[in-house]
């Protein structure tokens, strides 16, 4: 700026400078893969008009571990260790769907109390998943306490599932036929603790977030998707719920007993980030309820289905017996050859229908394993859902969607 | 006031009224073990883990890590902690090499270390392929106290480590060996 | 209520003998069919006044080197209607001489990147399709791994020795 200009803004006026030129240029940003704001590793290269988005191009792939190749090799009781690192914040769900997928190709019959006791998992899994992203949400338009709160609820469902199969995060949960082991008492006392203590928390939880006046004016409108445009991007779960659309495969292909329990689909306006949110939070409230009526009721019995060939048999009866001695042989060296067919089998993960497509030629591992996963389908929709908002709209909406790197890559 | 508050010990040296003399590195190894400002770079379940441990049971903050740091350029160590694919190794050699010395790198989980139960066409065999690291934490994931075990090896690395090592004819070879100039 | 039955003999009467092999594995009407038929089959499904199969679950290919060279990939779409709650695979067989076959990305948007991601994996080129590229791989990957004759294994690395891990 030259001496003259410098001088008439001293005085309050805006000076232009008439020899420089003034282009209105379009910036492009690079978010991610590597970002605080992103929860994984995946990239968008957004085309921007100063503040306002105008295109997006993603790129992912950069966790691609080649599940479905891994798949290809492996015994199918090998294959839940592979299926807890797809959606890691909700391990159990995709663990007894997979289970369930087989049970199905091999015709066995899984009896009530296992069942509950996986209804029961299944939903503790759905409670940390949307704990995960309903917290994450927050700490991403800024309120980190809110997370620290109900981040400790979380690992109260961690001891849980140690008491049930000894992991916390990635739990290889239940057997081709059951669970591996029966709810012990300290397993009852830890659930009951947790349906005693966790409401009060999650009433705070909501007190703080709900009617939050910052919180609203940073989430409603923000990232919304109709839901026509919703179901043909393919969306399920919470994030086509919120779009209006009461899809649950829970209610629509029952599995695993859910038919015996009484609980809503919470269903939104919108689409957008709030109604998202909205959606988990009630949808919290629903597991509880399941998780209490599977608890009042749970059935008495064995815990796992009497199959011999695929479950391993009691270690009395392989000390005691030719037979289960034999069959104990062949399911760990992995000799059990299942049938031939091919199988279709979905269940509702924390982000929507899980799906597992599996045909076998009659070896001992798959021929072919193909996850339908949900995360990966409806990614695919983020450019469209933050054009013409703000970067700080655009990580809202992306928190809200709750992507998990292992789901989007595979 | 609280009397038991734990306060670290003074480095040995030759103490006077009003003044105290040790040797420098050694104050700067106390100053650097009891700050260390991560950059957590989470891609996977490990990566969940990682956040237990920074959440309030497993409180990382009380080893003095209490900033973490997503930029590169103003963090102590790189906390690796998940896969590494093959299509990601460019971008966390970009990472470490954006980090200032003297940096530390820790490899959180068996895939960090050495690929992990993925032997396959699509991920890195561990990132000691593509960066020198300090630290292995196996696990699969790790618990929160293992994440914290390694942390507290790299505290100890910081504490014992001499001034010169990063300007040293062996630190400057063992880089070469990774093409980092 | 549809029922598998009725759903098939009504795509029967409309597409002839474009559709074959009908079975229904575990309940869920499976059917073949062309790939010149694919689209029309989607768009007949999607706006029939009474089945309104209006949901694309899933579309992933399957590599069968053993069998005859006219049957050797399979572009499999499984297909779900909300309000009938009714579930239909179709599947359509190409050959490797010719592995193309027209994107239904245009019916539904979520094709976009699960044809996609069947290009990464088996090389079957989806004409018509705004971009189709490598979505999972790196994208100087000169090869399709998912087919059957790769092998899962970085044959390249270094540190892990084949004899000691039973390969």
């Amino acid at each position: 700026m030259t001496e003259a200009n410098i001088a008439k803004t001293n005085s309050g006026t805006l000076v232009k400078d008439e020899s420089v030129q003034y282009v209105n240029e379009l910036t492009t940003l690079n978010l991610g893969p590597t970002h605080p704001a992103t929860h994984g590793i995946f990239q968008n290269v957004l085309t921007m008009d100063g503040e306002k988005i105008i295109a997006g191009e993603q790129t992912v792939g950069y966790i691609h571990r080649a599940f479905e190749k891994i798949a290809e090799r492996r015994p199918f009781y090998q294959i839940t260790t592979l299926t807890d690192r797809m959606n890691y914040c909700s391990s159990p769900i995709n663990n007894m769907g997979w289970h369930m997928t087989v049970e199905k190709l091999l015709g066995v019959e899984v009896p009530k109390r296992a069942q509950y006791i996986r209804v029961i998992m299944m939903e503790l899994a759905r409670i940390a998943d949307h704990i995960v992203c309903n917290g994450i949400l927050g700490v991403d338009t800024g309120a980190f306490t809110g997370f620290l709160y109900i981040y400790e609820y979380r690992e109260k469902i961690y001891e849980i599932y140690e008491e049930m199969c000894g992991a916390r995060l990635t739990t290889n949960m239940g057997r081709v036929g059951g669970m591996e082991r029966d709810l012990s008492k300290e397993a009852i006392r830890k659930i009951n603790e947790f349906l005693k203590t966790f409401p009060p928390i999650l009433k705070e939880f909501e007190r703080l977030f709900n009617r939050n006046r910052i919180f609203m004016d940073r989430t409603i409108g923000v990232g919304g998707i109709s839901a026509e445009r919703a179901m043909s991007y393919g969306f399920t779960g919470p994030n086509l719920r919120a779009a209006g659309v009461d899809y649950d495969v829970r209610v629509m292909n029952p599995y695993s007993s859910y038919e015996d329990f009484k609980f809503d689909i919470p269903v939104g306006q919108h689409g957008d980030t709030y109604d998202r949110f909205m959606v988990r939070n009630e949808e919290i409230w629903q597991s509880l309820s399941i998780i209490e009526q599977a608890m009042k009721n749970l059935p008495e019995g064995p815990h796992f289905a009497d199959a011999p060939e695929y479950y391993l048999p009691p270690k009395q009866e392989v000390y005691r017996s030719m037979e289960a001695l034999i069959y104990h042989f062949k399911i760990v060296m992995g000799e059990i050859d299942a049938p031939v067919g091919e199988v279709y089998h979905a269940v509702e993960g924390g982000n929507g229908e899980l799906g597992f497509y599996l045909i076998s030629d009659g070896g001992r591992t798959p021929y072919r394993l193909h996850f339908r996963r949900p995360c990966f389908i409806y990614y695919q929709a983020y450019p469209e859902m933050c054009v013409g908002s703000t970067i700080s709209d655009a990580i809202v909406t992306m928190s809200s969607l709750n992507v998990i790197a292992g789901e989007l890559d595979a | 006031m609280a009397t038991d508050i734990k306060i670290v010990e003074a480095p040995e040296g030759y103490e006077g009224s009003g003044f105290f003399a040790t040797s420098f590195d050694k104050v700067v190894g106390l100053a650097r073990s009891h700050s260390l400002w991560p950059l957590p770079f989470a891609t996977s379940c490990c990566g969940i883990e990682f956040m237990s441990t920074m959440a309030s049971r497993y409180d990382l903050a009380r080893f003095g890590s209490e900033r973490p740091s997503f930029s590169p350029r103003q963090a102590d160590m790189l906390l690796v902690a998940g896969t590494i694919a093959k299509k990601m190794a460019p971008v966390l050699k970009q990472v470490y090499l954006q980090m200032a010395e003297p940096r530390w790198v820790i490899a959180i989980g068996a895939c960090a270390s050495s690929g992990g139960i993925f032997d396959t066409y699509s991920v890195l065999q561990g990132i000691d392929r593509v960066i020198p690291v300090d630290v292995y934490v196996p696990g699969c994931p790790p618990r929160p106290e293992q994440i914290l075990e390694g942390i507290m090896q790299v505290r100890e690395l910081t504490h014992n480590e001499s001034l010169r090592r990063r300007n040293s004819a062996e630190y400057q070879a063992l880089l070469a060996s990774y093409n980092i100039q | 209520m549809l029922s598998n039955q009725s759903v098939a003999e009504e795509i029967v009467k409309k597409f002839g003998d474009d559709v074959y092999d009908f079975e229904e594995p575990f309940g869920l009407l499976t059917l073949t069919t062309t790939r010149e038929q694919i689209i029309p089959m989607l768009e007949y499904l999607k706006n029939h006044s009474d089945f309104k199969i209006g949901f694309l679950t899933d579309i992933t290919g399957v590599h069968f080197p053993d069998t005859t060279p006219a049957t050797e990939y399979c572009v499999v779409y499984h297909l779900h209607s909300f309000i009938h709650n009714f579930r239909i695979r179709i599947k359509v067989f190409l050959a490797e001489a010719d592995l193309h076959i027209p994107t239904v990305s245009e019916v539904y948007a979520s094709a976009n990147w699960m044809e996609r991601e069947t290009f990464d994996f088996f090389g079957i080129i989806f004409d018509g399709h705004p971009n189709l590229t490598r979505i999972l791989n790196m994208e100087e990957m000169d090869y399709h791994p998912m087919r059957r004759e790769y092998p899962l294994e970085d044959p390249t690395r270094q540190d892990k020795i084949d004899a000691l891990f039973g390969r």
